[in-house]
């Protein structure tokens, strides 16, 4: 196990802290990740995290559930076991649309979550390193990742402190 | 202090407007004379199609069209009623630097309320019935009658000469009322400030709400439903007022770009078309939503005092709707459905534009599907009547909107969340 070391810039107010990411990463640090007790809008572009990909999984999984329903009612009521129903055609298009309908936003539902899940590294037991217990509360905490011997950490713990962080501490993670 | 912005329609572009009802005037004379002179070798060629059914008249077909385009731009102005006041109770931010455009939506009513009274009226002072209206045929209520018809006799409480001018009145001076107390609480915060204005109009705003709850439901079967006099369907006033909102809502989305086109509303950013963008999106599958259901339960239950509203749609006089209901679906549910399902296209003038151009035609055929089987029976067509009713309609919309787009800033500088606007952010 590779013990990961971090610095953490400790901020108590989330403007204080949106104005300090573009200059720290002006100052050519890599922000590893801020953790902020609740969404703060524009840091996403702040930080300049790219846009997720999950709608395009969301689309995809949506058509599978579509073309899973669509099979499933056309194959059981049209093709293994023809009943009449109500006096209309064995495979009905429209009286087959409500189910489809449910299964696609089944498909899409549980398949985004399962996939948020994967994408993150969310597996079960998964154990989460908590940074600063006070990001849960009234604390922004930013964090970046020390390289050993590559970084100043007098030059980073400066820079975080001109830039309003009210507290520099370090942190190691078990990786 | 954010600075007025005033929209100055260029003398060109208002002789346009005038233009566009000059020519559709001229189109519509042209094709009236054409449908006189063609009459009768047109009954004999439809003639074996409209078995039992005398043949379609210029008059009939005329005022099929006067409905049908007063029904849907009257629509879109109740719309911009509706949503503006829908913000106001919301205490909705976001939509402030677009409040101006929905306010002035609502300035073809007066003009509207006045084409469909007549509409409606003066075939009856004439002729003692109108040609839209199968139920203002008084022999129908009368018992000793070959014509006597027990199922519209029964209807006779609603729909009755009196009773239904009444409704009429009422609800367009009831929405020009309403429309026209709230602009003067906008138009007076711009001058004075302050939060006065802004508490009065979201209690205008939730009174309006009410009545619009009743209005628009009892509108569209008393417009619209009434045609298929024998038919009836509890999921109607849902559907028009669906019809009428994403058309609304595309008209609105529609403007903006076109005004920040011309250099207006700089401060409306890709965040508010995205809103628009969503709403249009969501709605449009809301139509779809409410068509579906009425459709469905018909269909599936098949039974003859509901199914014939559909089989004169689909298939019926040869075909001659089915693919109307079928552009109908494509126009209305795929084609935004699959346009704007992405973040890009709902952030993008471009896509925007065109969807919403589809749409609001799209919803014009809708409503066309609506009214026509009803009146005109298997003899409605795309002809110069057509197109030169929806170009004068078309033209004094323009007119009447533009009006209201003028007549004050087009950012409501005293609103209170004016500021939220300006930074909105999603």
């Amino acid at each position: 196990m590779t013990n990961k070391k971090y610095v953490l810039g400790v901020f108590d107010d989330e403007e204080v802290l949106l104005h300090a990411i573009p200059n720290v990463r002006a100052a050519g640090t890599k922000i590893y990740e801020v953790f902020t007790p609740f969404p703060i809008h524009g840091i996403d572009d702040a930080l300049g995290i790219e846009r997720s990909k999950l709608p395009i999984a969301a689309f995809f999984l949506g058509c599978c559930g579509l073309a899973f329903a669509l099979w499933l009612q056309i194959y059981t009521l049209g093709v293994d076991w023809p009943m009449i129903i109500g006096g209309k055609p064995h495979i009905a298009l429209p009286a087959f649309i409500p189910v489809a309908f449910e299964l696609t936003v089944f498909f899409t539902a549980h398949g985004m979550v399962l996939t948020f899940l994967i994408i993150s590294g969310l597996y079960p037991k998964t154990k989460t390193q908590v940074m600063d217990h006070r990001s849960t509360d009234d604390k922004f905490v930013m964090a970046i990742e020390v390289k050993e011997g590559k970084t100043d950490m007098t030059q980073l713990s400066n820079l975080l402190r001109s830039n309003g962080a009210i507290e520099v501490n370090e942190k190691e993670i078990n990786a | 202090m954010i600075a007025e912005e005033r929209l100055i329609i260029p003398k060109k572009t208002s002789n346009r407007f005038l233009m566009m009802i000059g020519l559709g005037l001229v189109l519509l004379v042209l094709g009236i004379i054409l449908m006189m002179t063609a009459g009768p070798a047109h009954h004999d060629a439809h003639g074996a199609a409209a078995t039992g059914h005398h043949a379609v008249t210029w008059y009939e077909r005329l005022m099929s069209n006067l409905w049908l385009n007063s029904v849907y731009f009257t629509g879109i102005a109740v719309v911009g009623l509706f949503f503006t006041t829908v913000q106001y109770v919301a205490y909705a931010g976001w939509s402030v630097l677009i409040k101006r455009v929905l306010e002035a939506l609502a300035y073809f009513l007066p003009v509207g309320g006045v084409i469909m009274i007549l509409v409606f009226l003066l075939p009856i002072i004439f002729t003692g019935h109108n040609p839209l209206f199968h139920w203002t045929d008084h022999s129908l209520y009368e018992v000793d009658n070959a014509n006597y018809d027990p199922i519209i006799a029964g209807k006779a409480g609603f729909l009755n000469l009196p009773f239904y001018t009444i409704r009429m009145v009422a609800y367009f001076a009831l929405w020009i009322f309403f429309a026209w107390w709230l602009r003067k609480q906008s138009v007076a915060e711009d001058l004075n400030g302050g939060l006065s204005y802004y508490d009065k109009s979201i209690r205008i705003s939730a009174m309006f709400l009410v009545v619009f709850g009743v209005t628009s439901s009892l509108s569209a079967w008393d417009w619209v439903l009434s045609i298929d006099t024998h038919w009836f369907s509890t999921m109607f006033g849902w559907y028009v007022f669906a019809s009428w909102f994403i058309s609304g809502l595309a008209a609105t989305t529609l403007t903006v770009i076109l005004l920040k086109q011309a250099g207006y509303m700089k401060m409306v950013n890709a965040n508010h078309l995205h809103d628009l963008g969503k709403f249009v999106f969501a709605f449009s599958i809301f139509w779809t939503y409410i068509w579906f259901s009425q459709f469905m339960l018909i269909w599936y239950a098949n039974m003859p005092e509901e199914v014939g509203y559909f089989t004169e749609r689909l298939g019926g006089y040869g075909g001659h709707y089915t693919w109307i209901f079928f552009t109908n679906l494509v126009v209305n549910f795929a084609f935004p459905f699959l346009v704007l399902m992405t973040r890009d296209a709902k952030r993008q003038m471009i896509m925007l534009k065109i969807v919403c151009i589809v749409i609001l035609f799209g919803h014009w055929l809708d409503f066309y599907l609506m009214i026509m089987p009803g009146t005109l029976r298997g003899e409605s067509g795309f002809g110069l009547i057509e197109l030169g009713t929806a170009l004068t309609f078309l033209g004094l919309f323009l007119v009447r909107f533009t009006k209201g787009l003028t007549s004050a800033s087009l950012v409501p500088v005293n609103h209170p969340f004016l500021e939220e606007s300006i930074h909105h952010h999603v």
